[in-house]
């Protein structure tokens, strides 16, 4: 049996001055390049196929795959980009990633522009984490001066540059090629595809985005094979990943597990829930994954189980609320998130998610009717499928599935007047024992 | 740094020509150089973006576009401290909607507003990948973490007061001016400072260690079983 817990990205962060390169290497760190360099660039991406290795920023998509999209008979250059954007409400990994170990994250980019044959690479981090932004700009200078990143890296004959790009925040520049628009300098707005990135990504040329996990996990892979990865998690979910537990629970923050792991094992591992209180719902993977409720406590968080259970994985984002807590006031404050965030490229999701914020807060406030949910139905299936891109499907994940499972508690609000729950019970700083 | 009415000085034309430098292609430093326009002029000026423009050969308009896009740019005059509370729906239960309020009474301003002194601008944002540490406040882009209504005015007041100011994950707090210079690529000195990780971010590495679990393989410094079943 795989042991219920698997550090790995996170096994040195509790080391001295774990974001040094002399941390980093006195753990091993950069001994996967010589193996890598010691490899074809195309058995690095058959290495990183083999390990099953899948996207880790929500979507799942097999990473290998992703690469051996790039056609290597293009002549315009190659280029890797680390979408470091993290801003789906809940998500928590990455930021800790490289603010503890930044080093890790820049050993798998120069392995993966290897394997894709990129001699430029670029990390494009929200700019709202600025410490995070000083130990990457730091750990690239020391790889560079350190010989890791420049020419004849090693003595292999590979050149790599390797850029850290601050974003000025926009949550849409987490959609992949929004953020290669706001890499070249332009408002953050999608692009059509195809033609898709590995085609014609960044500066029209072949490209492959990459998660900040993704990237990391392929030291990992190269260094104990792909066999080791594909030995954890579950059969077309292989390997580990970092599940970011938050809200009520006794012990919120990063537990590294096999996918596979279950919410009732990581909750136990939390020291339970909030002492007197009990799981109410749940995101699996951010806002934009349908909740879910107790029910599903024991659902393998793998890519394929969750969808069974109606919802995604997504970026394994576990945000758990109690019993003190409005489902509708949850559901309303993410909408406004993507009401704000909507790019305004196109008409369902600009106009649909100010439509389902206004019938949303009539709502909340316990004023229309039952017929406003159908109405709220509605305007999510105009939304959902018809929207250029994934931000208008987000938006109606949690307005649809909060129908689903807590339609009474909507019916609540309009024959209470208005919001029947104490906000004060649910927060952190709440006396012990209070309830709504 | 001495700026004039007539546009920028010639250090900050050489340093928004040395990022553009950075790139392959020009205009990819127009994020970054608009952050540098920041750390020099307070905000987003005309002076500024006519210069992004001229270094960059494109209009004024099309930068105009692009720094009216993303939220971390801003019209208006931004004090010392950017206070940024989040209320996005994990924080906002948690307690940020009540952090948030009190600091408006507090400070007497309101969203996106600066105090009469300068020295504070109060915003709420959104989730910033810290949601174990709930509720979340930012200073200059810098974690508060774990904050009550009551920790929070103490933030507020020391900043206002002058007193040192540490993030609780991280480095003695600078200017925003400053922090925008490094968001624009000229870092600064305090990278060493704060840890590598909170308590949260390490809970679960904990619990492994206690219990000998480990992914097996050359990348676990503890010895253990190794995992071969699924």
């Amino acid at each position: 049996m795989t042991d219920t817990l698997t550090p790995v990205l996170t096994d040195n962060w509790d080391a001295e001055r774990a974001w040094t390169l002399a941390s980093y290497e006195e753990h091993g760190g950069y001994a996967a390049l010589d193996t890598a360099f010691a490899m074809a660039p195309d058995d690095v991406i058959n290495a990183v196929k083999e390990s099953g290795l899948r996207g880790r920023g929500g979507a799942g998509f097999p990473t290998g795959m992703k690469w051996g999209f790039i056609p290597q008979d293009n002549p315009k250059p190659k280029y890797l980009v680390v979408n470091a954007d993290e801003s789906e409400p809940g998500t928590c990994k990455d930021t800790p990633l490289m603010l503890a170990s930044p080093h890790t994250l820049v050993e798998g980019v120069i392995i993966s522009s290897y394997a894709i044959r990129a001699n430029t690479a670029f990390i494009y981090v929200r700019g709202e984490i600025l410490h995070v932004i000083r130990r990457l700009q730091r750990a690239v200078q020391e790889a560079y001066l350190a010989g890791h990143l420049g020419k004849n890296i090693h003595g292999s004959g590979f050149d790599l540059d390797l850029i850290v790009h601050a974003g000025a925040g926009a949550y849409i520049c987490g959609e992949e090629t929004a953020l290669l628009e706001g890499l070249e300098g332009r408002r953050g707005q999608p692009r059509l595809r195809p033609p898709f990135p590995a085609v014609a990504g960044l500066y029209a040329s072949p490209t492959v985005i990459n998660n900040v996990e993704s990237i990391a996990s392929v030291p990992s892979i190269i260094a104990n094979g792909a066999a080791w990865f594909a030995g954890m998690g579950t059969e077309k979910s292989n390997g580990y990943g970092i599940f970011s537990l938050s809200g009520h629970v006794t012990n919120p923050g990063q537990y590294e597990a096999p996918l596979g792991i279950t919410l009732r094992e990581l909750i136990d591992l939390a020291g339970g829930m909030r002492e007197g209180h009990e799981l109410k719902f749940w995101t699996p993977g951010g806002s934009s994954t349908p909740l879910l409720t107790p029910e599903h406590l024991d659902v393998p968080l793998d890519f394929e189980s969750v969808g069974a259970a109606g919802s995604m994985l997504g970026t394994r984002a576990l945000q758990l609320f109690d019993e003190t807590t409005c489902v509708v006031r949850a559901v309303l404050r993410w909408t406004e998130f993507y009401k704000h965030e909507s790019c305004g490229k196109c008409t369902p999701c600009r106009e649909g998610t100010w439509w389902l914020t206004q019938t949303l807060a009539k709502l909340e406030k316990g004023e229309g009717s039952e017929s406003d949910l159908d109405l709220l139905l509605d305007q999510c299936d105009n939304i959902l499928g018809r929207s250029f891109c994934a931000l208008g499907d987000g938006a109606t994940s949690p307005i649809s599935s909060s129908i689903q499972h807590f339609r009474d508690e909507y019916l609540a609000h309009l024959s209470h007047g208005g919001c029947p729950f104490d906000p004060a019970a649910s927060t952190a700083f709440a006396p012990a024992g209070a309830h709504a | 740094m001495s700026t004039t009415n007539s546009g920028l000085d010639t250090k900050t034309w050489d340093e928004l020509r040395e990022i553009a430098a950075r790139y392959p292609e020009a205009r990819s430093g127009l994020l970054p150089m608009l952050h540098l326009v920041q750390s020099v002029e307070g905000r987003i000026t005309p002076e500024g973006i006519e210069a992004c423009a001229e270094v960059l050969g494109i209009s004024a308009a099309e930068v105009n576009g692009v720094a009216t896009f993303y939220t971390m740019y801003k019209r208006k005059p931004v004090g010392d401290y950017h206070v940024g509370v989040c209320t996005n729906t994990l924080c906002a239960v948690m307690g940020g909607d009540l952090i948030f309020e009190r600091l408006k009474d507090h400070l007497d301003v309101g969203n996106d507003e600066t105090t009469e002194d300068g020295k504070v601008t109060l915003e709420h944002i959104e989730c910033n990948a810290a949601c174990d540490y709930a509720p979340v406040m930012m200073v200059n882009w810098e974690f508060m973490d774990n904050q009550t209504p009551e920790s929070a005015v103490q933030v507020v007041d020391d900043l206002r007061a002058g007193n040192e100011v540490h993030s609780t994950r991280g480095p003695r707090i600078c200017t925003w001016r400053e922090a925008e210079r490094v968001l624009a690529g000229f870092p600064d000195d305090r990278a060493d400072e704060g840890p590598a990780a909170g308590g949260p971010s390490l809970v679960g590495l904990r619990i492994a260690r206690e219990q000998g679990w480990t992914a097996g393989g050359t990348y676990d410094r503890s010895a253990g079983d190794k995992g071969e079943s699924k």
